[in-house]
């Protein structure tokens, strides 16, 4: 392994080709943590994301009229607002409104850091898309499956998680997938408030070592090669999860 | 035309009504505007009476803030219209017969789709020269003019898959039957495919486009003077007052809300219009 750093550090003695994430261990430290910061964010904001699509479309098929217009509301503003601007909003509109806390230097220190910020804002925009796509899947099972269900004397929850939900999972995958693609590529805005994820250590890097051309072309090949490992996964999973005859 | 009747017959079927578009019920702009306001009065509240109010501070900077998401507005028109032009041209080469050139736009389009904008961004910001010289001539690049083009990659790529996905979705009995008429490939294309697929390509367009005017802010992080970098500018003109932070945030939430959503009201409405029956 020592030898590979080596030849990377030759080849920028050589020709100038700096890439310090191979051969300087501080750098690369640097770069594995980003890359973790990224993945673990992504996830972090995958599950609470799907949590909120769920329980949102459930909402939705409620009684009450209300419920369903407050659903409703949260999804047009998430849809159809930037991102970046939610993430400030969140970050430092609400952020600064919440009481702070004394933290282990005697200072005080917000309630909840940049990271978490970054999850909470992109898992409410991600859950917004996901709300819909749920919603689609679950209108999606045929209603004479749900009346069977009902028939056999399922309750209304038992039908809802024993029938609907993986019937609905199995539509709603190619959009989910999508939006999982999107969720990803979205964690990169993280950057704006400090979150020390992918880009932002890439960034520390360029700044360190001035090869802003060596790091720019890492990093988007980084992303293609990290979303199309996600992406060919995803359509393996779809093709293993299918059942005869739905979809 | 309903008709009331006790008699036991079917009544005609109401033909399905199409949504209307742009219903833009008030209430849609209730929670930003509650939450803004109850979040400024909140913060106020504690502060002293002698500055002004942070709505009345808001008040002061919405000029300038109106002018820099005309900015942002003016970015996302370049940007859309630059990478469309470009993208479809990759979006027929994907389709094209020839292996080479199909498969050099397949990637080309996979790989700036696959990067996130911020990273394109970036790339256009820092790998651009500032000015080119040609022939002597020294051509200024302002960074507006990068950012345009940075946020025209992923438009451009996404528009190639849409090109790519409308051709997809014709039968392939159109192209069949323009070969029997002894159409060439190109004519097919222009006189028989593309003016079919314009129909199919417009919702998922317009939906591009609202995706792209709200990554216009990312130009802030760059450093583009639009409305993002003109807010946290005024904000901090003001001393960095902390009350003032979720009316100005709120309000740059809003100006993006009142664009985006009409559009994508419009865009849903012309999906359920050129829906294919099935």
């Amino acid at each position: 392994m020592e030898f590979i750093f080596e030849w990377f550090r030759v080849l920028y003695d050589e020709t100038g080709i700096n890439l310090p994430f191979l051969y300087d261990s501080y750098d690369r430290n640097r770069m594995v943590n980003g890359f973790l910061t990224t993945i673990w964010l992504s996830v972090v904001c995958l599950f609470f994301s799907i949590i909120i699509g769920v329980i949102g479309a459930w909402l939705q098929g409620s009684a009450f009229t209300w419920t369903r217009r407050i659903v409703n509301g949260y999804i047009q503003v998430f849809r159809n607002t930037p991102p970046l601007v939610q993430l400030y909003f969140f970050y430092f509109a609400i952020g600064t409104i919440l009481p702070k806390v004394e933290n282990d230097w005697g200072g005080q220190s917000p309630i909840l850091g940049s990271f978490a910020w970054a999850a909470i804002s992109l898992s409410f925009f991600a859950g917004a898309f996901n709300v819909e796509i749920f919603r689609s899947g679950i209108e999606a099972v045929p209603k004479s499956t749900v009346e069977a269900a009902e028939a056999l004397g399922f309750s209304k929850i038992q039908i809802y998680k024993d029938i609907t939900l993986p019937l609905a999972f199995r539509v709603v995958l190619p959009a989910l997938n999508n939006n999982l693609v999107n969720l990803v590529k979205t964690t990169t805005l993280a950057y704006a408030i400090a979150v020390p994820e992918m880009l932002y250590e890439a960034n520390q890097i360029w700044s360190d070592n001035v090869n802003v051309t060596e790091m720019m072309l890492f990093m988007l090949l980084a992303y293609f090669f990290l979303v199309g490992i996600l992406v060919g996964g995803m359509n393996r999973w779809e093709r293993a999860m299918k059942i005869p005859g739905y979809g | 035309m309903t008709y009331k009747t006790d008699l036991p017959v079917m009544m005609p079927v109401a033909p399905r009504q199409p949504e209307p578009f742009l219903r833009l019920s008030l209430w849609h702009a209730v929670p930003i505007a509650a939450l803004t306001i109850i979040a400024a009065s909140l913060a106020f509240a504690a502060a002293d009476d002698t500055r002004l109010s942070p709505l009345a501070v808001l008040a002061n900077w919405i000029p300038l803030l109106l002018q820099g998401f005309v900015f942002n507005l003016a970015i996302s028109v370049s940007a859309m219209a630059l990478g469309t032009v470009v993208g479809a041209m990759l979006g027929l080469g994907q389709i094209s017969p020839i292996r080479l050139m199909s498969s050099s736009s397949w990637f080309v389009t996979q790989f700036f789709r696959n990067a996130p904008w911020l990273v394109l961004l970036f790339f256009a910001m820092f790998l651009l020269p500032f000015e080119v010289s040609i022939f002597g001539l020294k051509i200024p690049f302002p960074d507006w003019f990068k950012a345009i083009l940075g946020l025209s990659l992923p438009v451009m790529a996404n528009v190639s898959e849409i090109v790519r996905g409308a051709v997809r979705s014709l039968p392939s009995g159109q192209w069949e039957a323009a070969e029997s008429l002894a159409y060439t490939r190109g004519q097919t294309l222009w006189l028989v495919i593309l003016p079919q697929c314009v129909k199919r390509m417009l919702p998922p367009w317009m939906n591009l486009y609202s995706i792209l005017t709200m990554a216009t802010v990312l130009a802030s992080i760059v450093g583009v003077s639009e409305v993002m970098t003109l807010t946290g500018r005024a904000l901090s003109a003001e001393g960095g007052r902390p009350e003032l932070l979720a009316p100005f945030y709120g309000f740059v939430l809003l100006l993006f809300f009142a664009y985006c959503y009409p559009i994508a009201r419009f865009t849903v409405h012309l999906e359920k219009k050129f829906a294919v029956i099935t």
